[in-house]
């Protein structure tokens, strides 16, 4: 299925939740936050969240700022 | 200085010098700053995870949450809406309830839009966050951003990264006499002088990133700050001594030859 994972069209596995994509991208989900479709999913959720086609996702960490 | 501490909200702060992480060579250099600098408030920026370099390293990695209290701000936010979406976005981290609230309104100075700035400041101060606004140095818009639940204000003291310093003290020293909450001094020193004037006027804190990032040596000028804001707060707790425009000798006259 088709994502706009953080403002880039990817191709992901059918039915993967927020978990398994952060799995599959490789980062921790302690220090990130993920929206979908502008609505924040709860850390407590990613196992739960399901992510269906067309879903826009944002993964937001920390950076140096001031 | 024994019970000289800054408490906001019921959080003590150990040193009255927050520091930003913006425009430092590498992480290496950013933490060695820091720690120099003595700061235990350190402010950061909410961004995109880089998700395809694998390699791409997180600041939190160098800059232990553990031993440092962490600041999310909403820099480059120009809409109320858009500031929102960064503060709840940076609280859902896990890291910090702290957030310091920028709303721009200009593009070539920073300035803040003080409406834009009000009202999330009064949403986001019911939603339980602990708001730390970035404002003018205005003191009727410090009054009702404390109304509207602000746990500290933060003035600027002259455009973000100008280095200018302290440009209207005595707006600052009103704001100082009239909002009964914390006030740090938030953007535009330049050198540890224009820390010192901060902290002899009675603010509470100075925020800074630039002053130390861009110093030819970052490392010095973050020691040089961190001894800025001490002295500066001694200066202010010992009180100054009138300004008198004749002299006044030191030596006696009497037992004179």
């Amino acid at each position: 299925m088709k994502l706009k994972l953080n403002g880039t069209d990817s191709e992901i596995t059918d039915g993967i939740t927020v978990t398994g994509l952060l799995e599959t991208l490789k980062i921790e989900p302690g220090r990130v936050a993920v929206e979908v479709n502008l609505h924040i999913v709860k850390k407590c959720d990613y196992d739960a969240h399901t992510l269906k086609d067309g879903d826009s996702v944002e993964i937001v960490n920390f950076v140096g700022g001031g | 200085m024994l019970n000289d501490k800054l408490i906001i909200r019921g959080i003590e702060f150990r040193s009255r010098l927050w520091v930003g992480t913006g425009k430092y060579k590498d992480f290496e250099e950013t933490a060695k700053a820091i720690e120099v600098s003595g700061a235990d408030v350190v402010t950061v920026a909410v961004r995109r995870t880089n998700i395809f370099d694998k390699k791409s390293e997180n600041l939190l990695d160098y800059i232990d949450p553990e031993k440092y209290k962490i600041l999310p701000n909403t820099a480059g936010c120009y809409t109320m809406e858009d500031a929102l979406r960064y503060a709840r976005l940076a609280r859902e981290t896990g890291v910090s309830d702290l957030i310091k609230l920028e709303v721009i309104g200009d593009e070539k100075t920073l300035f803040p839009d003080a409406c834009a700035t009000l009202k999330a400041t009064e949403i986001l101060a019911k939603e339980g966050f602990i708001v730390l606004p970035y404002i003018n140095d205005d003191p009727v818009m410090a009054l009702r951003l404390v109304d509207a639940g602000a746990a500290a204000v933060m003035p600027l003291a002259a455009p973000i990264g100008s280095g200018l310093g302290i440009r209207n003290p005595y707006n600052i020293k009103i704001i100082l006499e009239q909002a009964k909450v914390p006030i740090v001094v938030d953007a535009g020193v330049g050198t540890a002088s224009d820390v010192a004037v901060a902290m002899e006027l009675g603010c509470d804190a100075v925020l800074l990133n630039t002053a130390i990032a861009g110093a030819k040596d970052p490392i010095s000028m973050a020691e040089a700050m961190k001894h800025a804001v001490i002295a500066g707060r001694l200066a202010y707790r010992a009180g100054r001594i009138q300004r008198k425009l004749y002299a006044t000798a030191s030596s006696p006259i009497e037992g004179m030859l």
